[in-house]
């Protein structure tokens, strides 16, 4: 029977919400499969998070050591090594974290790697068929593995359904006593805060968002005068920031801020998932994207096929004229 | 300090629309651009201003096709010094675990301090640098976004974590980074630094030159494969708007008013 282990990554004492969505993906690769939660930390806050997945999981691994109280991926993994059997089948978040840990763990256990995983087709024999994007959304894939002799593998958070189950009645097994050697070559040190900007994207209720498809920093201004014109307020992408165009603070996705407006004006913007990871509370989403084609339309609830750089103006003009 | 630096030649998501072709199994590759991958050139600018500070050189690498030479040479006119290219028959369809082990084998044949790569390529797998980093047991730290020198044997790194925070990390030399955007301002590369470095010698090693075993890699090592390239019906994606500019837009303000958008 494959075993399947959950990684539940968390913070400040609550679990991630891909805590909830591991289930959904377990099914999905073997109904008949045993899941088992796996939580790394120390003290209270390890022993708070293991005892609400239990309310998820019937079985709920944890290591306890003081080396752990903070997710240093390289002394996760030697822990992981040392508590789970070699031919598991491992889940992990496609997050920060997962991309650090994951790629290294398969390697250590000799196991088939999958990453980003958005659904999975089930099982032939002991191959899985799996469903990821390449090229920023613009197409799919189906990719296989045979998982007999383990699998890690990280699925995209907000992918699978979250289970509502929460009466699984599971228990908790400590297994910190197997853990060996947890020395590292990396240390981590702090958490450096992201800078605060001069407006807060958070709290607008209509936001006109540009991408790489602004193409110039003088352009800009277009999406300012539209904002104007608008009572919204200017978000962007992540290119735009890297460009040192608009600051840190106006950047919408999973390495930027999360928003919850009414109305989101993606001008420019392809609609890869770690922008999109920044869009929430179901907002009214206009896309224009001079690409008919972009992953964006799939998600939008208003589509435009035009010239960013032409339609805004006209769109500003418009509006003022009414 | 010797730094290696990963690089990828992949088609340019800015550049192209992409099509299935005939069978729907597979992109339609006769007209596509290829370029850098977006995050490689971050780490190329990020080990040139390395070296520019302590000393040393930069080499950068690929696995790929004789098509891959383009991108060595645009690095190498970014101001990477060296370049070398990992060719051979047998590296087709090779999984990252497989690219890693290629990869780890020329690192075994060098001498270097930093090796990094990008963050993720065009598959967005983002597992090359750690599977190489595991291989050869030496320290990873992905999504870099700040690299401090300390001295010899020790760098400080930055990691961009989740809502831009920045997790700093100590970490012992050799290591392996992944590089994410933003750490710096990739130089721009004009005709005249290409022409420069035309003739320059990329010397080119296959399976017998770095001593790997043909069966561990390409396809027939590979434990992950893609069995195919598709577009899913999704169902309803955006409503469409269409017509003039005029028409649409007089639709779009309808909708943004009945919306709480004006
Ligand atoms: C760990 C990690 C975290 C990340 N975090 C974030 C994040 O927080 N936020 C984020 O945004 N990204 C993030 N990214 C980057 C993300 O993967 C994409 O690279 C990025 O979102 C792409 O931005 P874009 O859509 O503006 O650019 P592109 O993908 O280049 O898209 C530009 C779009 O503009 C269109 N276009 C071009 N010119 C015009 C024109 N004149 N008129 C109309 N349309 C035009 C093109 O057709 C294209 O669809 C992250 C990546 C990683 C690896
Ligand atoms: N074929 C390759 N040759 C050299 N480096 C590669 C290759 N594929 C991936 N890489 C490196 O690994 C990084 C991450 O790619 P990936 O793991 O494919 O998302 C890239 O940015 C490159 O630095």
């Amino acid at each position: 029977m494959t075993q399947i282990f959950a990684y539940i990554p968390f913070k400040n004492g609550t679990a991630e919400d891909v805590a909830l969505e591991y289930p959904a993906a377990a099914k999905k690769i073997d109904p008949s499969a045993g899941l088992t939660a796996v939580l790394t930390g120390s003290g209270a806050d390890l022993d708070k998070v293991a005892q609400e997945m239990t309310r998820i999981y019937k079985t709920v691994v944890k290591v306890d050591h003081a080396d752990l109280a903070y997710p240093n991926a390289e002394i996760v993994r030697k822990a992981l090594l040392d508590v789970l059997p070699h031919d598991a089948v491992i889940l992990a978040a496609h997050d920060t974290f997962g991309m650090d840990l994951a790629p290294g763990l398969a390697v250590k256990m000799d196991s088939a790697y999958a990453a980003d995983i958005v659904d999975f087709q089930g099982m032939d024999g002991s191959v899985l068929k799996m469903v990821r994007q390449e090229l920023g959304g613009a197409v799919y894939t189906h990719v296989t593995a045979d998982i007999a002799l383990g699998a890690v593998i990280t699925i995209r958070p907000g992918a699978f359904a979250p289970t509502e189950a929460a009466d699984a009645g599971g228990t908790v097994a400590d297994k910190s006593a197997e853990v060996k050697d947890l020395t590292a070559k990396r240390k981590f040190l702090e958490v450096v805060a992201a800078e605060v900007g001069d407006v807060d994207i958070t709290k607008a209720d209509v936001l006109v968002s540009i991408g790489r498809g602004i193409e110039e920093q003088e352009n800009i201004e277009l999406a300012q005068e539209l904002a104007e014109a608008m009572g919204a307020v200017v978000s962007c992408s992540r290119p735009i920031v890297d460009a040192k165009w608009l600051e840190k603070s106006r950047q919408v996705g999973t390495s930027g801020q999360t928003v919850k407006p009414k109305v989101y004006m993606a001008m420019g913007i392809s609609g890869s998932f770690q922008h999109l990871g920044g869009v929430k509370g179901n907002p009214f989403i206009v896309a224009v994207n001079k690409n008919p084609k972009a992953p964006i339309f799939q998600v939008a609830d208003v589509g435009i096929v035009e010239n960013i750089l032409e339609f805004m103006p006209e769109l500003t003009q418009a509006i003022k004229s009414q | 300090m010797e730094i290696l630096v990963c690089v990828k030649r992949v088609p340019d998501t800015a550049e192209n629309e992409f099509e299935l072709n005939s069978a729907g199994n597979d992109l339609d590759r006769d007209d596509l651009v290829y370029s850098v991958n977006e995050w490689d050139n971050y780490a190329v600018e990020e080990a040139i201003q390395i070296v520019d500070n302590v000393g040393g050189s930069v080499t950068v690498v690929t696995v790929g096709d004789d098509e891959s030479e383009e991108v060595l040479r645009r690095e190498m006119a970014m101001g990477a010094n060296n370049g070398v290219l990992l060719s051979d028959a047998a590296f087709e369809g090779s999984d990252g675990k497989g690219i890693a082990a290629i990869l780890k084998a020329e690192v075994e044949k060098g001498q270097y301090d930093l090796i990094l790569t990008g963050a993720q390529a065009d598959e967005g797998a983002g597992q090359v640098g750690g599977m190489l980093a595991a291989m050869l047991d030496y320290p990873y730290a992905s999504l870099v976004n700040k690299i401090e020198v300390v001295n010899d044997t020790t760098i400080k790194v930055g990691r961009e974590i989740e809502g831009g925070n920045q997790e700093m990390n100590e970490i012992q030399l050799p290591c392996v980074l992944s590089i994410q955007t933003g750490i710096n301002e990739p130089r721009y590369v004009g005709i005249r630094g290409i022409r420069k470095v035309a003739s320059v010698d990329i010397p080119v090693k296959g399976v017998s030159d770095l001593g790997i075993d043909a069966a561990a890699v390409g396809k027939a090592g590979a434990k992950t494969r893609r069995l195919d390239y598709f577009v899913p019906d999704l169902g309803d994606g955006a409503e469409m708007l269409e017509g003039s500019t005029e028409e649409i837009i007089e639709k779009l303000i309808e909708k943004l008013k009945a919306k709480g958008g004006l």
